[in-house]
């Protein structure tokens, strides 16, 4: 019976105590739960651990296979760091919402069908948007809304497609697919949203940034890589998502390139990191399938370590924008070099993590002699250096001197900054310790001396472009439109110019309406009298008294006309 | 750490200048290197002798001259859905 129990709910149970338990107790509840978690997870065997029957249909709750257990791997690790990160910080509703929300994406990589995986899905979107919720400012809830609507309207697409695809199959496995009737490319829709993929990705950048400081550092782990896992699982080798990849590497570097605020460049960068993973997935050899899952697996940790130094900044300054800051390396020591091997890993730098996984994706398109495909990738990763490898660090910890002395990070934030950090180089530097976890056995090779000579030339010289060309990248205080200009500003623009023509018609129709009214009770008057005033005469043709004698003949007369009609 | 009347060393331009120095130094070093360590190259120009240093360069402004471009279009005040009254 336990085996069907997946490790996810231990999650859940954590999340509803987190509200009753309070002081240390509560403290011990977040510490010490996802550590359970991460236990659970290694205990789930491969493959189907038992069914349950629901309607006609077999459910399958937990199905353990290396993927999996990665990908629930790395979750669990997020909530544990995460939750040391905001455990002082964070109010309880916000953990117990954080916490909900990993149980989703922890129960995403167990389910056995495409039921189960469903409804941890909408677990993820629910819990998500009260994270966002969370941030408590006017902003933060008028960008949860958006990211709700969005959320649930890709879940609303993907039930329809899930639907569709059992209907058609009759099975509610889990298999892979390629997007070729109306139900898969539902289905896919429905992924590529919570992937943040063209053209509705805006949520992401949108909604990410409102959130509290501790609430970004969970937001940035789970949704998106768990997007990423359902494609691996579903949509291995459809060749549609190689182009969407590519196009999500280049759309986050410009819109980082463009972008003032800390956290929504820190945004921007993951549509751009998961560019490459969905790219990788569209690949779909095994190598490739092993750089995705690889790099989801680094890209959270130092993804996350880079929101928490923005967390830690903003915690301590209440600034937000490049163009507030500057100048904070001289008192927050600690938190820049965080920042900094954040930095490094997620531009790929040689000895870290993003180095050993990153370049699996590279060479797999290499080796299938996609030329555009990899010169493409190659670019994007100078281009990575440039938005988050080194804008990111130097518009908040250096460029010039804001003013700001600012104390550096407290213990927990700090300590849970030193977990992530050193988890990047170590996979940097045993990257085997890893490649050992991965779907499929790796023969590969994360270091060569020419490979290394050449990222250090590319990576390099894109931070000379970056200095030299600093003078066309000064922050200014905007925003950049996305394609939710559509519903926030365009489709509002046009609903008040059509009521502009309208008016004229409605008030044509307003005066009609008067004028009938006046009509109707002319016509009451007439006929039914004044029925509620007691004291009044009663006037109305239907309103008066009548004799008994009068009524008999009416009746008389419509009983004959009855009988009349029914020989006729 | 630092004194007010001190500035931290990073900041003095003494500093800059060195660290100037030696970057262009080490960036000069990863091409000459090319000389001696054999890069792999999948599609016969990335194995060019320097086309990661000018390949990551010039990648780089043009993206950057890409986003300036767009930018020129894009770019918005930050309230600008703010100042419909737009409740948020």
């Amino acid at each position: 019976m336990t085996e069907l129990l997946s490790p996810a709910l231990i999650l859940v149970a954590a999340a509803v105590a987190i509200g009753p338990a309070r002081g240390h107790l509560r403290s011990a509840v977040v510490l010490l739960a996802p550590l359970l978690t991460l236990w659970a997870v290694w205990q789930v065997p491969d493959g189907v651990q038992g069914t349950v029957g629901f309607l006609s249909y077999e459910i399958e709750p937990v199905e353990g296979s290396p993927l999996r257990r990665l990908f629930a791997t790395v979750f669990a690790l997020m909530a544990w760091v995460g939750g040391l990160y905001a455990f002082r910080l964070a109010r309880w509703y916000e953990l117990a919402a954080a916490f909900a929300y990993a149980a989703g994406a922890i129960g995403v990589c167990f389910a056995g069908d495409l039921i189960t995986l469903f409804l941890y899905w909408e677990l993820m979107a629910l819990f998500s948007t009260v994270v966002v919720w969370c941030g408590g400012t006017p902003a933060a809830r008028a960008a949860g809304v958006r990211y709700a609507i969005m959320h649930l309207l890709g879940g609303v697409v993907l039930k329809a497609g899930i639907e569709g695809v059992v209907v058609s199959t009759g099975s509610i496995q889990i298999n892979p697919m390629l997007a070729q009737d109306l139900y898969s490319w539902m289905i896919l829709c429905g992924i590529l949203i919570n992937a943040a993929a063209p053209p509705l990705s805006a949520w992401l950048a949108d909604a990410y940034p409102e959130s509290s400081p501790t609430g970004s550092v969970f937001l940035s782990a789970f949704t998106t890589k768990t997007a990423v896992l359902a494609l691996i699982l579903l949509f291995p080798g459809e060749p549609l998502l190689i182009g969407v990849g590519l196009f999500m590497v280049m759309y986050g570097i410009i819109y980082a390139l463009l972008e003032n605020d800390i956290r929504r460049i820190l945004a921007y960068s993951i549509v751009n990191q998961v560019g490459f993973m969905v790219c990788a997935v569209g690949i779909g050899t095994p190598l490739a399938l092993n750089g995705a899952a690889a790099h989801a697996f680094a890209h959270i940790l130092y993804k996350a370590l880079l929101f928490m130094s923005a967390g830690v900044v903003i915690y301590r300054t209440g600034k937000t924008r490049c163009t507030e800051l500057g100048g904070l390396f001289q008192t927050m020591p600690l938190t820049t070099i965080c920042c900094i091997v954040g930095a490094l890993s997620i531009s790929s730098f040689p000895l870290t993590s993003g180095f050993t996984t990153k370049s699996m994706i590279s060479l797999a398109a290499a080796n299938e002699g996609l030329a555009g495909v990899y010169l493409l990738l190659t670019a994007a990763s100078a281009g990575v250096f440039l938005h988050a490898g080194i804008k990111f660090p130097w518009f908040v910890f250096f460029q010039r001197d804001s003013g700001l002395r600012p104390a550096d990070a407290p213990w927990n934030m700090a300590l849970a900054m030193v977990i992530f950090s050193a988890l990047c180089i170590v996979l940097g530097v045993f990257p085997e310790w890893l490649y050992a976890l991965l779907p499929y056995p790796v023969d590969y090779q994360a270091y060569s001396a020419g490979k290394v000579l050449f990222y250090l030339q590319l990576l390099l010289f894109s931070g000379l472009a970056f200095f030299l060309l600093l003078p066309l990248m000064k922050r200014t205080e905007t925003i950049s439109l996305d394609v939710d200009w559509l519903w926030r500003r365009a489709a509002p623009a046009v609903i008040a110019w059509l009521a502009g023509y309208a008016r004229p018609l409605l008030d044509a129709g307003g005066q009609m309406n008067l004028t009938g009214r006046a009509l109707l009770r002319k016509f009451t008057d007439r006929y039914l009298g004044q029925p509620h005033r007691a004291d009044s005469d009663e006037q109305g043709v239907f309103a008066r008294s009548w004799p008994i004698g009068t009524t008999a003949l009416w009746i008389a007369i419509l009983l004959s006309a009855y009988v009349l009609a029914y020989y006729l | 750490m630092t004194t007010p009347d001190r500035e931290h060393f990073l900041r003095r331009p003494g500093t800059i200048t060195r660290l100037w120095w030696i970057f262009s130094a080490i960036l000069a070093l990863t091409v000459l290197a090319q000389a001696v360590v054999y890069v792999k190259g999948y599609f016969v120009v990335d194995g060019w002798f320097g086309f990661g240093a000018a390949y990551g360069f010039l990648s780089c402004l043009l993206m950057v001259l890409v986003a300036k471009a767009l930018g020129a279009v894009l770019k918005r005040p930050n309230d600008y859905y703010r100042e419909r009254g737009d409740h948020d």
